[in-house]
């Protein structure tokens, strides 16, 4: 039964991963890349034609598109082969994510009904369920949707005011409650919805279908993106769902919403490089088109700049998806060994919650940062409405929202590292209370490797030492208050999702040296700079506002040096870095890194 | 009736083109590689007739001339729904060797129609199609925009200035195709990837043969000068730009 997990989540804060561990997407075999080129060629033939028809929400348009996906396949990449889907990995459904992600609205849609539309089913439904519902979602013959959310039941989702109670026959749960902010709901046959049975603490989830008596939905919602995405208020009165339809059994709900939420953020971060890629391209396409002063803008070191740190934050994305994607298939492979009761997929997202969280959070917040950019770099032209960098704008500001805000995530990442730590699954605060003490010790100018990669990982292990010192003094010095310390939980979590994020960064350009030789990487070399540098310099922030917001005397004092140290960021030419970065990017004219 | 479609595997048309070895060569790295757009509406054309079942078409292979970095699209075609595969193994060095090379292929089979694109988007020689046909001592048909089954004959349609011609022939023969002779390109579903590693996809040795042509030298279009503007009113100007700079009056 035990069995030595190829991974645990957040171990990655207190050991070393070598770089052969880690998967890169330079990996994806030949099949993996046809799926890739299959994805963005119906991208490019069916739905960037009409995205102004899909914004407009022209009726029926976005079911046409999902069915001409799940004609080639495209729903069912998930799903397993019984139930007429193709049994893929999960790093070959994050290649379908990110080829998705440029298509806006489409990419919502997609996401809702092959993510938390289909896999509650897949993953927690029995056999019947799967047969009758799970086989027509994986064609696209449905459509799927999931209803968590309520008007007074957001961040805080177990607060649901649903309610189930099972009719005097015992056949039928009725439901009666009000749903909102759904995704597809304008269209979705099948959905996932969560409820209370009778006066639970917990909820329970449901299959309930369209055509079901007692159900009704508001009008379209006006919002700021993603308008193409139908996005409704449901409403259930004395709903009759068949008890067989109750999924996993009473009081799971809240588990399955949970872990499949974990799932969503890995996702998200997939679709998001996808959106990055397009907004990267169209800003330098245009880039390369704009004249200012007589000469192309892209020759200006100020769009340099913005070119350059769009193409970092987005490399930088897709080295901790992919890391993360082949974690979790890896996972999975364990805990079928280990035949658990939940399912194994399930398991495997619940280990890594903390790098959903981060993913989610890093990734978002690096889209907002490109699609802003390109607004910039489109300059008055980036204002108009016709110009494709508005859609772009609009659409990234929902990432922050959904699949939990990232305020939530951010508590997450910490709440969830300490959580695992307590629970011994990590040796956590067995390392952070020996960081703690050998804050005396700090390390010297003479301790820094000589050698490239040695460099960076020592900067790296700076920050995951720097951050554990804070979180044993934190947590001696609030205990279970800790939660009431937003604040403090949000710098340290910035910290950690650097560290993440910068190290996976290393250990793909590591293995990419490896695959074809250091001549061949010096622009992947100029990123993981520039990376690790931006991780070390704003950690000297973070750090500082954490440490003076709750130590004092001595122990301040000690901080700080160890700041002083941990945070001495590499001498780096950023400006250079990001100009051959750049120059790379406007020779060739698209994201080709 | 067994149909072979000869492949080229080229370049991405979006892709930057650059030379390599004091531009003797085309600098493939990087390069993304797709099959050549017209061999591609050829096969697209092929499995039409192969899923019709009036019709007498029962296989489709695909062939191509390349080493084995051409195999992705060898298994793409396979994906598409070609039954099978051929590489003969060898760089594909000009349009006379890989004419020769596929003949040697071909004349060993019993394919009743053999399908070319009209011209490759990379070199765009438009030369192998007829040299086949030669090589096989088979009729062709070039730029062919349509192909249906008429009893035992074949009625190709052909764009002719001011009109369609329509040509009927019994196979075997080579049809050289243009656009038009299918709609739209065929996108890979995931069922057809998943079947596409399970086809057999066969590798050839490559033929004795002589390379007629050598390649001496590429050389990039020069870039264009930029626009001059000249004031509606300002003709005197525009005359002695064209007279003594452009010099082309």
């Amino acid at each position: 039964m035990e069995k030595e997990l190829s991974v645990k989540g957040g171990s990655f804060m207190i050991q070393d991963t070598d770089p052969k561990d880690v998967f890169i997407p330079e990996e994806l075999d030949e099949e993996q890349q046809m799926i890739a080129q299959t994805c963005q060629d119906f991208l490019d033939t069916e739905v960037l034609p009409v995205l102004d028809e899909v914004d407009s929400q022209q009726e029926g348009l976005m079911p046409e598109l999902l069915a001409k996906a799940g004609e080639l396949g495209l729903l069912g990449i998930s799903v397993p082969e019984e139930y007429e889907g193709f049994g893929q990995s999960f790093v070959t459904s994050m290649v379908a994510s990110e080829i998705i992600g440029a298509g806006y609205s489409f990419a919502v849609a997609y996401s809702c009904h092959t993510g938390i539309g289909s896999l509650p089913i897949a993953y927690y439904g029995n056999h019947e369920q799967k047969e009758k519902y799970l086989t027509k979602l994986a064609t696209g013959e449905w459509k799927g949707a999931y209803c968590l959310t309520e008007p007074g039941a957001g961040s805080d989702a177990n607060s649901g005011k649903t309610k189930a109670v099972l009719s005097e026959d015992g056949k039928h749960y009725i439901l009666n409650g009000q749903k909102m902010w759904i995704t597809n709901a304008g269209f979705a046959d099948v959905m996932t919805v969560f409820a209370k049975i009778d006066n639970d603490r917990v909820l329970s989830a449901f299959i309930v279908e369209r055509t079901m008596d007692g159900i009704t939905f508001n009008p379209e919602e006006k919002k700021m993106g993603i308008k193409g995405s139908s996005t409704r208020q449901i409403f259930f009165n004395d709903l009759k769902v068949p008890v067989e339809n109750l999924l996993a059994g009473r009081g799971q709900g809240f588990r399955i919403a949970l872990n499949i939420l974990h799932m969503g953020r890995v996702k998200l971060g997939g679709n998001i490089i996808g959106a990055a890629k397009i907004a990267i391209n169209q800003s330098v396409n245009y880039s390369n088109e704009r004249k200012q002063f007589g000469m192309l803008i892209n020759n200006f070191g100020s769009i340099k700049h913005k070119l350059g740190q769009q193409v970092v934050k987005t490399y930088a994305t897709e080295s901790a998806v992919y890391r993360a994607a082949m974690n979790i298939d890896q996972l999975i492979e364990d805990f079928k060994e280990m035949s658990t009761r939940e399912n194994p997929t399930m398991v495997a997202f619940n280990q890594m919650a903390i790098e959903a969280a981060i993913l989610k959070v890093y990734s978002s917040e690096a889209l907002d940062y490109i699609a802003d950019e390109a607004v910039q770099i489109f300059g008055g032209m980036g204002y108009s409405a016709e110009m494709p960098v508005d859609r772009g704008y609009r659409d990234s500001r929902i990432n922050r929202i959904f699949e939990g805000t990232n305020e939530i995530n951010r508590i997450l990442v910490v709440d969830t590292l300490l959580k695992r730590g307590q629970k011994k699954d990590i040796p956590l605060f067995e390392k952070a209370a020996e960081v703690f003490e050998n804050l005396n010790s700090l390390p010297s100018k003479e301790d820094i490797p000589a050698d490239y990669y040695g460099r960076k990982k020592y900067h790296i292990d700076n920050l995951k030492s720097l951050s554990l010192a804070m979180i044993h003094s934190v947590s001696q010095k609030y205990g279970r208050k800790l939660m009431f310390e937003q604040e403090l939980l949000n710098g340290l979590s910035d910290i950690i999702m650097n560290i993440y994020v910068a190290e996976s960064t290393m250990l793909r350009v590591q293995k990419l040296e490896g695959m074809k030789g250091a001549d061949a990487i010096s622009l992947q070399k100029d990123i993981l700079d520039i990376c690790v540098y931006e991780a070390v310099v704003s950690a000297a922030k973070s750090a500082r506002d954490v440490v003076n917001s709750f130590s004092e005397g001595e122990e301040l004092g000690r901080f700080h040096k160890a700041i002083s140290v941990y945070t001495d960021a590499e001498r780096i030419n950023v400006k250079d870095a990001r100009r051959r970065i750049a120059d790379h990017l406007i020779d060739d004219n698209k994201y080709s890194f | 009736m067994k149909i072979l479609v000869c492949v080229g595997n080229v370049p991405d048309t979006t892709t930057k083109v650059r030379f390599a070895e004091k531009n003797t060569k085309f600098d493939t790295n990087g390069v993304q590689w797709v099959i050549n757009p017209w061999d591609e509406l050829a096969l697209t054309r092929a499995l039409e007739l192969k899923e019709d079942s009036s019709n007498p078409v029962v296989h489709v292979t695909v062939a191509t001339v390349g080493r084995a970095g051409a195999e992705p699209t060898m298994r793409k075609a396979l994906a598409i729904g070609a039954d099978d595969a051929i590489r003969i193994d060898t760089d594909p060095e000009d349009s006379s060797f890989v004419a020769y090379q596929l003949a040697e292929v071909i004349k060993n089979e019993d394919y009743q129609l053999v399908l070319c694109g009209i011209e490759s988007s990379d070199y765009n020689g438009a030369a192998v199609g007829g040299m086949l046909s030669e090589y096989l001592d088979l009729p062709s048909v070039s730029a062919v925009t349509g192909m249906t089954f008429e009893g035992a004959d074949i009625i190709l349609s052909r764009e002719i200035d001011g009109g369609i011609e329509e040509v009927s022939l019994p196979a075997p023969f080579v049809a050289v195709v243009q656009k038009g002779i299918a709609k739209e390109p065929r996108i890979p579903a995931m069922r057809g990837i998943m079947m596409a590693r399970k086809k057999p996809l066969k590798v050839v040795e490559v033929a004795e043969a002589e390379t007629l042509t050598n390649m001496t030298e590429f050389e990039m279009p020069k870039p264009k000068p930029p626009c001059k503007m000249i004031e509606a009113e300002n003709v005197a100007e525009l005359v002695d730009l064209l007279q003594n700079e452009a010099k082309v009056l």
